[in-house]
């Protein structure tokens, strides 16, 4: 049995609204083992950005327990917070979120600047090889808007494994992106799954991304539905090499 | 988070709205830049105010005789014969902040050049008076302490009288006027000074030796006033202070008795130079804050703006190990960096438009050093105290609900 890097367990979350109560987790337990990729479905409203957020270090359940890579986040204040989403968490958004007019390499470098037991020469040398394990070595110096969108979400994967995180956490990863681009995308999220061991937590509504994951969690109404180890998992690059080569854009 | 990497963060994210860090910085720089041109042109102006008002011998003091009691009825000081050559004497070897020291007599009369009389006076005086009073000679030599020693018929002669015995338009160095019967060689012209403040023709004047004046006309061993110079206005009150104890001493007074002589000082020039002086200080005190106060409020409305406007880069940062002081010193020290930016190139804007009232208006100016080290001070506080606000603001975002802010 391989290391936890996630437990999870009975968490609940609410939200006072006013007078009333949302339940927005209504008592969820799960673990994720290093080396997993999981994928984390359902529609929206339920619970799934909130899981999100609690899995990502940014908001404390309120009931129930949490530990990530064995620290239980309930103890933890706002700044010791933000301390271990830099060690642990790699964050890949939908949109991207990259800093603009700031070039692809700094934008890599970013999560860096914000441990102060990297020296500059490290960091820039780390986001080199970051870069080049998201093949783009060759556009360090680019800025988003002289990238396309998947380029752009090369970058911030990137810029998410910089820190070597114990795990990546993606939130709609290809929400913004076309077909074709989401097959890239996926390529490489299983490429650093595959080769690197990398753990890896995503979130999205779409059957078609969840196939290419080992493993898939379903959300509904706050409970955990269905939690099913993917017996044919998709190769993203044998999809990417069937694709018809098309010129309609 | 280390101050090298806080900096950096800084300095990128300014670099990525170059053209509002600008217009951020131009309060600052139009502050700065007007605090020290105002500065100067104010202390270069004080200077030249400070330069005219010494020529007139701010640091002058005179010793009159005395008024007195005489039998119940007042008499005025100058009837009083006290000054001798033993109070010059101890007043050279005993006030140190004197540098220069003259005896000096007067004696009203009729100066005469052939057919031609002007009524005058005559002062005698040692050669020292000249840089006491702060005369100079257009043509010709003063006399000498060998002229003194001699008494030596001898005078220096002023525009007035020079216009009235001379009125062709002679040179009268070398001439030979009579004045009380005396006649007097000319041996030097006085540059003009023109009317004091109360009127009087500075140039309707002839100064001899003291000991001629004395011993040729007046038939006297004492004087009217003793005139010195203090070594600057600063000792000014010290000089006055030495002067009186050796003029007691010298006249042997006991401790109960009044000084039986005045020492005056030039209080009323000094006065307004120090006047004229603060008022400009607090005058320009004013308007730096005041415009110190605008720029700064310039920067805080574009912070403020800044961090709404960076509301979801705030998130991000905060998602990837931000800290909420992290947050708080970017944008404080990006608040400080444009303050201090802009205090850099107000000071050199300052310098050059300095130079150019110079040199296009010929306006003395000073650039005081002083003035640049306070405005950069005061540059570097505003920027922390208007960028405290929005920075704390920023530090304080949910960074779930910043990324999300769309």
């Amino acid at each position: 049995m391989s290391k936890k890097i996630l437990e999870i367990k009975d968490l609940k979350r609410e939200f006072i609204m006013g007078s009333e109560t949302v339940h927005a987790l209504r008592g969820i337990s799960f673990d994720v083992n290093a080396g997993e990729f999981v994928t984390i479905m359902g529609s929206s409203g339920s619970g799934k950005t909130t899981l999100l957020n609690i899995l990502g270090c940014l908001d404390k359940p309120s009931i129930g327990n949490y530990f990530l890579d064995g620290v239980d986040i309930k103890s933890l204040s706002r700044d010791e917070l933000a301390q271990l989403r830099n060690h642990k968490i790699g964050f890949v958004f939908q949109s991207y979120n990259l800093l603009p007019r700031t070039t692809a390499l700094e934008n890599v470098e970013l999560p860096l600047l914000y441990n102060r037991d990297v020296s500059a020469a490290e960091r820039r040398e780390r986001a080199i090889k970051a870069l080049e394990a998201v093949k783009l070595a060759d556009r360090h110096d680019h800025t988003p808007n002289q990238l396309s969108g998947g380029q752009q979400q090369r970058v911030a994967i990137a810029r998410a494994l910089v820190n070597e995180p114990v795990m990546i956490l993606a939130d709609e990863a290809t929400g913004n992106l076309d077909s074709r681009t989401s097959y890239e995308i996926m390529a490489l999220m299983q490429e650093l799954n595959s080769k690197q061991g990398k753990t890896i937590v995503f979130v999205t509504h779409e059957p078609d991304i969840a196939s290419f994951s080992s493993r898939t969690i379903q959300l509904r109404d706050g409970h955990i539905q269905k939690d099913t180890q993917n017996e044919n998992k998709r190769s993203a690059k044998e999809v990417l090499d069937n694709l018809p080569v098309t010129d309609d854009y | 988070m280390s101050l090298i990497n806080l900096i950096r963060i800084a300095l990128k994210a300014l670099q990525r709205n170059k053209l509002r860090a600008f217009l951020t910085m131009l309060g600052i720089i139009i502050g700065v830049g007007s605090v020290i041109a105002m500065v100067a042109i104010g202390q270069g102006s004080k200077q030249s105010i400070h330069d005219q008002l010494s020529n007139m011998g701010t640091n002058m003091i005179t010793v009159q005789p005395a008024s007195n009691l005489n039998g119940g009825v007042r008499i005025a000081g100058s009837s009083f014969q006290t000054l001798t050559i033993k109070d010059i004497t101890a007043l050279t070897a005993g006030a140190q902040d004197i540098t220069e020291i003259s005896p000096a007599v007067s004696s009203r009369g009729q100066a005469i050049n052939g057919a031609l009389n002007w009524p005058t006076t005559m002062s005698g005086v040692s050669p020292e008076y000249l840089d006491i009073r702060k005369l100079t000679l257009k043509d010709g030599i003063a006399f000498t302490q060998n002229d003194v020693k001699v008494s030596a018929k001898v005078c220096l002669i002023g525009q007035t009288v020079i216009d009235n015995l001379f009125p062709n338009g002679d040179n009268p160095i070398g001439k030979v006027i009579r004045f009380g019967n005396i006649p007097f060689q000319i041996i030097g012209i006085l540059a003009p000074k023109g009317f004091n403040a109360f009127g009087q023709d500075q140039d309707d004047i002839l100064i001899a030796p003291y000991t001629t004046v004395q011993k040729r006309i007046l038939a006297t061993i004492y004087y009217s006033n003793i005139y010195a110079s203090a070594a600057n206005e600063a000792v000014t009150d010290q000089a006055v202070k030495e002067m009186t104890s050796v003029l007691r001493d010298s006249h042997r007074l006991r401790p109960s008795d009044d000084n039986d002589f005045t020492v005056r000082t030039q209080q009323e020039l000094i006065a307004t130079l120090s006047s004229t002086s603060g008022l400009l200080t607090v005058l320009l005190t004013v308007v730096a804050g005041i415009s110190l106060v605008i720029g700064g409020i310039g920067i805080m409305n574009i912070m403020y703006v800044s961090v709404t406007e960076r509301t979801k880069e705030i998130g991000l940062r905060m998602s990837i190990g931000a800290r909420g002081k992290d947050i708080l010193m970017q944008f404080l020290m990006e608040a400080v960096l444009i303050s201090i930016t802009g205090g850099v190139i107000g000071v050199l804007i300052g310098f050059l438009s300095t130079q150019i009232v110079t040199y296009t208006l010929g306006w003395p100016t000073i650039i005081s050093e002083s003035s640049v080290v306070l405005s950069f001070v005061v540059c570097a506080v505003t920027g922390i105290f208007f960028g405290y606000y929005p920075a704390q603001k920023a530090s304080r975002l949910d960074p779930i609900e910043a990324l999300r802010y769309e």
